[in-house]
């Protein structure tokens, strides 16, 4: 298959050379975990990558058809490790949309949950696409990026750390709510850091998105339409970055998202600097203006201030009925997936995750074929996997 | 007769035959030694010499790295090492106990030889340069007549190391890095080599003292001489950061893509010798740069005017950038501008990297050799109109660089046409 | 369209195929005979008032001893439509499960296919590349099975800790 890219300032090479076969990872510093990736080599040219997953793989569903429902939570943490508040969320919203199947089972979560869950999952999503703009910037060459990403995610951290108790792995979102209501003056603590922190979204636009080599680099590489994108499942940012305004939190608005007012960035074409919508800067783009757009949706749910209530839906037992339910939810990295089938009793019969990463990761074969080795790394770090959630 | 007459030329063709720097300096500064035997005399001076370089000069790198460090944690809002010694300045000193206890690991499969004579092999080209590159009127190993040309030379040896320690090392993720060192040091060997041609044909010398002899006072400064070495200077100094493979240029060692390239396989002390020889080459093409370009060790003042010695004497050289002192801040300066880009850029890519240099570099190393030339037949003796000239063509262009050319190169993107209006009153 | 519009446009082209239709649950579900998948799923992809151009998920269940059948399951989603679909074949236990791929309509149905295949054990016909996705390449049994019993050892290694 022809390579999906504009080959005009790729090399091709006389053909008396050998393939050489390079195994990048597991254990490689860009591979973003655990990743391998079966590179057949024409010099610095890639024919094939083939990527081999399951290095990470934890038996997450079969562990969940022996547990009950709350306690499947702790292990959607260990899913998406950096978006662990929205890996909870995803589940609780499928088990609770299980429940309300059957008449008066769900009571719903009550307002004050709704707000802080929007909160809490914002805010991560802030830190998980700090975390790609960081490490994105050291793919590329550039250190800095991603000790001042650090720094500021150093700070949500921080955050979670006080209405929650832990730093990576939550459980903090249950089904019917949050765990436990904030802590006080944490509002106020939320809005110095959302002050704090939208002038620097500028500031990291000014030292990596705009950066002359950064683009050279990033510019019309591995460039994925919609269709390509749609055909492979891929979602979140990595289709939106194709030029597809599509977002869950807006099409099929969840929770209470209806209420809030942010815009769905989508990646375009700039002809004066060679982009073009779907190659790795607009991936990359995307994921910064959807900062901007998390702090606006925070900066809403700071205005209007949290309602009073509890945060935490009167359940009996979570025990949802005879049924099954695939829902899905606008996660950082995508959309995630949650297929439930329960036969009635507390623990569910099946569970399977539908993980962003995975599919995304699947287009990397089709993407890199014909580029150079810096591009695998540079597709790699735009595609923004986590390799916890890939293997589950 | 004739093998001695080609022996006296090549005699002549190294080094001064007149009067050498050593015999001047036994003549100027120790008296006491004009009584041993002639050639004693000079001996024990260049010893002398020699022996502070080999102390001095491997105790650089240990600085840098230091200096590497802060500054980089300075960059990034951190505060780097504090924990060995006041402020941390002990830590390179730590690391280099920790690499020499370290194991020496030599892969099965490798090729022993080349493996552990490689990194000495850098290490010792590295450090071959310093002897030609003049710190003070008086201090240098050995007065090549022909300096710079030995320079080039010893430094491109340098890649002969980086391709024996990847081949050596028996794995894949080295082969590359060495193929790309290779690449692009051979690369950017040409536009340095054609940029130290305009340097060499204004100064009608190879000899490095000969070079800085020429460039009394700030207006002799070849950088400011002509306006084609003021751009030769910025294409010299951004290859020379290519050529000890310092980021945007670090490919052969680009860590998100080759792991750690040629010297992946490689650990302990033969690690920190690659290490070393990495810092002792970004201080040695510094200081080329400030030898050809910046005037060595004549500062921005004429020498005349400076007193001769006393602390006044000492304090005025280093504020005016001259003499021993001019030369190291100067060359540190260089090395700080190096280390700011390596913390600041991303790295280029491999086809951009060769498209910078020979579709770039080398057509406007080209054109300032041409221009020199046409500016030596309009001014054959440098006087004050040329530099006026000089200086005024630099500003203009300067103003043309930054004002035209530079909006639209720094332009960049857009910001998403929604963005901008909805940013919300931020700031307390 | 409504699952009941879809069911309709669907009866008229594969009548014979179409063996339930459940609608009374949280995803209304059409169950299809298995062999006729492919040809379901390139009129679902090409029919222009379908148009399910986005597999959402494709996933291997076992319901345990009590049931005889595996499953597939089939989510769709279209994204110009913005209408869902869940497609379920059957496969009983007693046979080697084979299914036809979808891999050549959704090419994401590469991966999701390998799993179903890795950790259930099904089969399908046509797949390109059909080898373990997450568990290791000599790696014996599905153990998503219910009847699953994990083995002792993996080369030398304890399995149960």
């Amino acid at each position: 298959m022809a390579a999906p890219q504009q080959d005009s300032k790729f090399i091709e090479l006389k053909p008396f050379t050998d393939e050489m076969i390079v195994s990048m990872g597991p254990q490689h510093p860009s591979t973003h975990g655990v990743l391998r990736l079966e590179l057949k080599l024409d010099g610095e040219i890639v024919r094939d990558a083939i990527p081999h997953i399951g290095y990470l793989h934890r038996c997450f569903e079969k562990h969940s058809e022996n547990l009950s429902y709350q306690q499947i939570i702790p292990f959607t943490d260990r899913m998406d490790y950096i978006a662990a508040m929205n890996m909870n969320w995803g589940f609780c919203l499928a088990v609770e949309e299980l429940m309300a199947a059957e008449e008066g089972k769900f009571p719903g979560v009550p307002e004050r949950g709704e707000y802080l869950r929007i909160l809490i999952g914002e805010l991560n999503r802030i830190g998980s696409h700090l975390l790609s703009f960081g490490t994105y910037g050291m793919d590329i060459g550039a250190f800095t990026p991603f000790l001042y990403a650090f720094r500021d995610r150093e700070k949500i951290l921080l955050l979670f750390e006080k209405i929650c108790g832990a730093r990576l792995t939550y459980n903090y979102i249950r089904v019917g709510g949050v765990s436990r209501d904030t802590p006080p003056g944490f509002m106020d603590e939320v809005k110095e850091f959302i002050d704090y922190f939208e002038p620097q979204i500028d500031l990291y636009n000014s030292l990596l998105t705009a950066n002359r080599i950064f683009i050279e680099r990033t510019a019309n590489v591995a460039v994925m339409d919609t269709e390509m994108a749609i055909n492979y499942g891929i979602t979140g940012p990595n289709l939106r970055g194709a030029g597809l305004q599509w977002d869950l939190r807006k099409d099929e608005p969840y929770s209470i998202y209806d209420r809030f007012d942010f815009d769905v960035p989508v990646g375009r074409d700039i002809p004066e600097v060679g982009v073009v919508a779907g190659d790795c800067w607009n991936r990359y783009k995307v994921r910064m203006d959807e900062m901007k757009e998390s702090v606006r949706i925070i900066r809403q749910i700071l205005d209007s201030g949290l309602p009073d209530g509890p945060v935490q839906a009167e359940l009996k037992a979570v025990r949802p009925p005879k049924g099954e339910i695939f829902h899905r939810s606008e996660a950082p990295r995508g959309e995630l997936g949650f297929y439930i089938i329960s036969d009635g009793t507390p623990k569910p019969v099946r569970v399977k995750a539908k993980s962003p990463c995975f599919t995304a990761l699947s287009a990397l074969q089709e993407l890199s074929r014909g580029l150079m080795v810096a591009d695998i790394i540079a597709i790699i770090g735009s595609i923004d996997i986590v390799m916890g959630e890939v293997d589950r | 007769m004739p093998l001695s007459l080609q022996t006296e030329n090549l005699h002549q063709f190294f080094v001064q035959s007149s009067e050498s720097w050593a015999q001047r300096f036994v003549q100027e500064h120790a008296p006491v030694l004009t009584h041993l035997p002639a050639p004693l005399g000079e001996l024990l001076i260049m010893l002398a010499c020699c022996v502070i370089f080999v102390a001095v000069v491997p105790l650089l790198p240990l600085g840098l790295v230091l200096a590497e460090r802060k500054v980089s944690a300075h960059i990034q809002d951190r505060v780097g090492p504090m924990r060995v010694g006041p402020h941390g300045i002990l830590q390179t000193l730590a690391d280099g106990v920790k690499l020499i206890f370290k194991e020496d690991h030599i892969p099965r499969e490798g090729d022993k030889f080349l493996f552990v004579v490689s990194p000495y092999i850098i290490f010792a080209c590295s450090f071959a340069v310093f002897a030609a590159i003049p710190f003070g009127q008086s201090i240098l190993v050995s007065e090549l007549n022909i300096g710079i040309f030995y320079i080039m030379a010893i430094s491109s040896v340098i890649v002969m190391g980086v391709i024996m320690a990847g081949w050596a090392s028996n794995s894949k993720w080295s082969l590359l890095g060495a193929m790309r060192s290779a690449a692009q040091i051979v690369s950017y060997e040409i536009p340095i080599g054609l940029c130290i041609l305009t340097v060499v044909m204004l100064a009608q010398s190879l000899n490095m003292q000969e070079i800085v002899k020429g460039q009394d006072g700030i207006g002799n400064w070849l950088i400011f001489r002509t306006p084609f070495t003021f751009i030769a200077f910025f294409v010299f100094f951004v290859s020379a950061i290519a050529e000890v493979n310092r980021t945007p240029f670090d490919l052969p060692e680009a860590e998100s893509e080759l792991v750690a390239g040629f010297h992946t396989e490689y650990s302990g002390m033969r690690f920190a010798l690659f290490f070393i020889a990495e810092y002792a080459n970004m201080f040695a093409v510094s200081a080329i740069a400030v030898t050809l370009f910046l005037g060595g060790w004549h500062g921005i003042v004429p020498t005349e005017m400076l007193p001769e010695s006393g602390i006044l004497g000492f304090v005025l050289r280093a504020i005016t950038l001259s003499g021993l002192l001019g030369v190291v801040i100067k060359t540190l300066f260089l090395v700080f501008v190096m280390m700011w880009i390596r913390w600041t850029l991303p790295r280029l890519r491999v086809d951009q990297l060769m498209n910078l240099c020979w579709k770039y570099f080398i057509p406007i190393s080209f054109f300032n050799i041409l221009g020199v030339g046409i500016w030596g037949l309009i001014f054959p003796k440098d006087s004050l109109l040329s530099i006026i000239i000089s200086i005024v063509a630099i500003i203009l262009g300067l103003i043309f660089t930054f004002g035209v050319l530079g909006k639209s190169l720094s332009k960049g993107p857009e910001p998403p046409p929604n963005s901008a209006e909805r940013r919300v009153s931020a700031t307390t | 369209m409504t699952p009941q519009e879809i069911y309709e446009n669907l009866k008229d082209k594969f009548e014979e195929s179409i063996v339930s239709f459940e609608e009374d649950v949280a995803d209304p579900f059409i169950v299809i005979a298995t062999e006729s998948i492919a040809d379901v799923a390139q009129h679902l992809a090409e029919d222009e008032g379908l148009a399910f151009d986005f597999l959402m998920c494709l996933s291997g269940v076992d319901l345990g001893a009590k049931d005889s059948n595996f499953y597939v399951v089939y989510h769709l989603y279209s994204m110009t439509h913005r209408h869902k679909l869940v497609l379920k074949l059957v496969l009983p236990k007693e046979e080697e499960p084979h299914v036809s791929t979808v891999e050549h309509i959704w090419r994401t149905a590469n991966w999701h296919e390998r799993e179903a295949y890795d950790l259930f054990g099904v089969i399908f016909d046509g797949h390109s590349d059909l080898r373990r996705i997450l568990l290791p390449d000599d790696w014996e049994g599905y153990p998503m099975r219910k009847d699953y019993t994990e083995p002792e050892f993996y080369r030398g290694m304890r399995v149960p800790y």
